[in-house]
């Protein structure tokens, strides 16, 4: 029972991770109904940002904004250089610039930092919480998710520019009719998905170490979390985020092993999108032929 | 075919079967492995090309047919050529049934299942129940045919004109298949899927059965790059194989056959003169070109040869 507890915990920390990046994921999804493949990449490169600053001696929490800054900018710098030009392409076009931007980030990652794993500090202390069952960086990183998200959550609901940037993903036409330049609000999106997937990389780094391959897996959790949920829901991402955690870990742990933890991303990905694609929370579309 | 189509296709034959006499081994070595890659390629431009499903997961099946020649060849001292039609039946029942719950998805979100399949497949591979075959992380070594019939040439050589003559076959049997009715049908559906439904195609059964086909060719030139490669592991079938197959494709030529072979001279050379400038090169400048055909030249090398060739017809017939 003790193990079990302690797996279920140690999924609801991993969850949270999950979480913040499937949230990055359906941000992108809901104002352009793409599913960014770069998300992960993104990441980790402002992570790479983050560990740079701390090596140079910034203290953990201002380099931990400062990075969230850069994280924001570097979203709306690529929404507007690489992703506009193919905004209204074939979906095939849209998908080799996600893959282009995937591979090139990975390789100047690699390029600049070197392949070598490097080791990332956490900003909560060593010692375990709640007993021996969960430790302090595992519960201080679903404190970070839960943060964000009612940030997020009143920035949308309670904010003019929070509210143009819904209307500007409802209904871009009449919104723009009322005067929001749509094209800024989905730039701002990619800027609010790149600093919550840097927010996720900054948290995940301590536990799985920093390389530049680190979020290949993570994002895989991320996109299963956010199709569980509901891919245009962001409460359900999160909630999605939480159960893929807690499945991926007692399954490893009790059922499947270490080695199929992956595989469980995978079966989880095609179950949903076959048998029921709109997730839990999500909307159900129907076209008409 | 056409005179005009017949002499290109020629020379291109003669050069290849010349080539393996002229160049060093090593070299031999690396034409092989552009053979094994147009296979490859061709099998996922049937699939993403013609027929415009998006997958990038296919180094998942040529992992399978790789995995298939090695474990046949290793476990059960079954020939090397014996291989390749099992691997090919094998990846075609594979890629058939991921095609069927496939057909429910679309677009984005077919990449999307197949991107979580090329990821996972390499766990899958080291999963230790599996290991008595898979020799799990350690993979599978295995030895270079000899060339049979005490013919005059070295293994290398050899194996290049068995992979040749393979590819061949392929590409003979997949210009067949997509100058018909059914490659008519296949792009149709690509183009529009409720007119190409409305006219009496079977879309659900080309949709699979293009899977299939293709996760077939790309699993034999897996089985035949493990030959040539005479090794297989989990790690060398990451998600970036799949990647690679993407880049061939998209700068060889979607929706061409040609653009199968520009595409993999492409993916099997330039990361050989990009790794002089850094590890990290090859793949930057993949992605760098990955943006470039999509912006300015989204028919890749194929398209851009057979606007060229028509310009020059343009101009000699103007004189």
């Amino acid at each position: 029972m003790d193990a079990f507890l302690h797996q279920v915990l140690a999924g609801l920390a991993t969850g949270g991770i999950y979480a913040s990046l499937a949230l990055a994921l359906v941000m992108i999804y809901q104002s352009t109904h793409l599913v960014n493949f770069a998300q992960g990449e993104m990441a980790m490169f402002a992570t790479y940002f983050a560990w740079s600053l701390i090596n140079a001696g910034v203290p953990y929490w201002p380099a931990f904004f400062l990075t969230v800054i850069f994280a924001f900018v570097l979203g709306v710098v690529i929404e507007r250089v690489v992703i506009r030009p193919v905004e209204n392409a074939p979906v095939l076009a849209v998908v080799v610039v996600f893959i282009a931007l995937l591979v090139i980030l990975n390789s100047v990652t690699g390029w600049i930092f070197s392949y070598t794993i490097k080791t990332f500090p956490s900003p909560f202390p060593a010692e375990p919480i709640f007993g021996k069952y969960m430790s302090a960086h595992e519960a201080g990183a679903i404190g970070v998710t839960l943060v964000v998200l009612t940030l997020l959550y009143l920035f949308f609901r309670y904010t003019p520019l929070g509210l143009a940037m819904r209307a500007a993903a409802q209904n871009p036409d009449s919104a723009r009719l009322v005067g929001i330049r749509v094209g800024w609000m989905l730039a701002l999106g990619w800027g609010l998905a790149a600093a919550i997937g840097g927010i996720a990389g900054m948290m995940v780094a301590p536990i799985v170490y920093l390389d530049p391959n680190m979020m290949g897996g993570i994002l895989l959790y991320a996109f299963a979390a956010a199709l569980v949920g509901g891919i245009d829901s962001p409460g359900g991402a999160v909630l999605g985020g939480f159960m893929v955690g807690v499945l991926e870990n007692v399954l490893g742990a009790f059922v499947i092993g270490n080695e199929l933890k992956l595989v469980v991303a995978l079966v989880l990905i095609i179950g949903v999108l076959t048998v029921k694609p709109s997730g839990f929370f999500g909307k159900v579309f129907v076209t008409r032929v | 075919m056409t005179r005009r189509q017949l002499i290109p296709i020629a020379i291109l034959l003669l050069v290849a079967c010349a080539l393996p006499l002229v160049v060093s081994n090593y070299r031999v070595f690396q034409f092989n492995l552009v053979l094994v890659y147009a296979i490859a390629l061709l099998g996922l431009n049937i699939l993403t090309g013609y027929n415009g499903q998006i997958s990038l997961g296919h180094g998942a099946f040529y992992a399978i047919g790789a995995y298939c020649a090695a474990i046949l060849m290793d476990k059960y001292g079954v020939p090397y050529w014996a291989t390749l039609p099992v691997a090919a039946v094998v990846c075609l029942v594979v890629g058939f049934l991921f095609g069927l719950p496939a057909l429910r998805l679309e677009g984005l979100y077919l990449a999307l299942a197949t991107f979580a399949l090329g990821v996972s497949l390499p766990h899958l591979l080291k999963y230790h129940h599996l290991e008595k075959w898979t020799g799990g992380v350690q993979g599978i070594v295995i030895a270079k045919p000899d060339p049979p019939f005490g013919l005059p040439i070295n293994a290398d050589q050899w194996l290049y004109y068995f992979t040749l003559a393979v590819a061949i076959l392929m590409f003979l049997l997949a210009w067949n298949l997509l100058r018909g009715r059914v490659g008519r049908a296949l792009v149709a559906i690509r183009d529009n899927h409720i007119a190409t439904e409305a006219m009496g195609v079977n879309n659900a059964m080309f949709k699979s059965l293009a899977f299939g086909v293709s996760a077939m060719y790309t699993g034999v030139a897996g089985a035949l790059g493990a030959i040539a490669i005479q090794y297989v592991a989990p790690d060398s079938f990451n998600i970036f194989v799949s990647i690679v197959f993407l880049v061939g494709i998209v700068i060889g030529g979607l929706a061409s056959i040609s653009g199968a072979i520009y595409g993999a001279l492409f993916i099997q050379f330039v990361p050989n003169i990009a790794d002089e400038i850094s590890k990290a090169a090859p793949w930057a400048i993949f992605g760098i070109f990955l943006i470039g055909f999509v912006y300015l030249m989204p028919m890749g090398i194929a398209g851009a040869v057979r606007m060229g060739l028509a310009r020059l017809q343009r101009k000699a017939q103007n004189k």
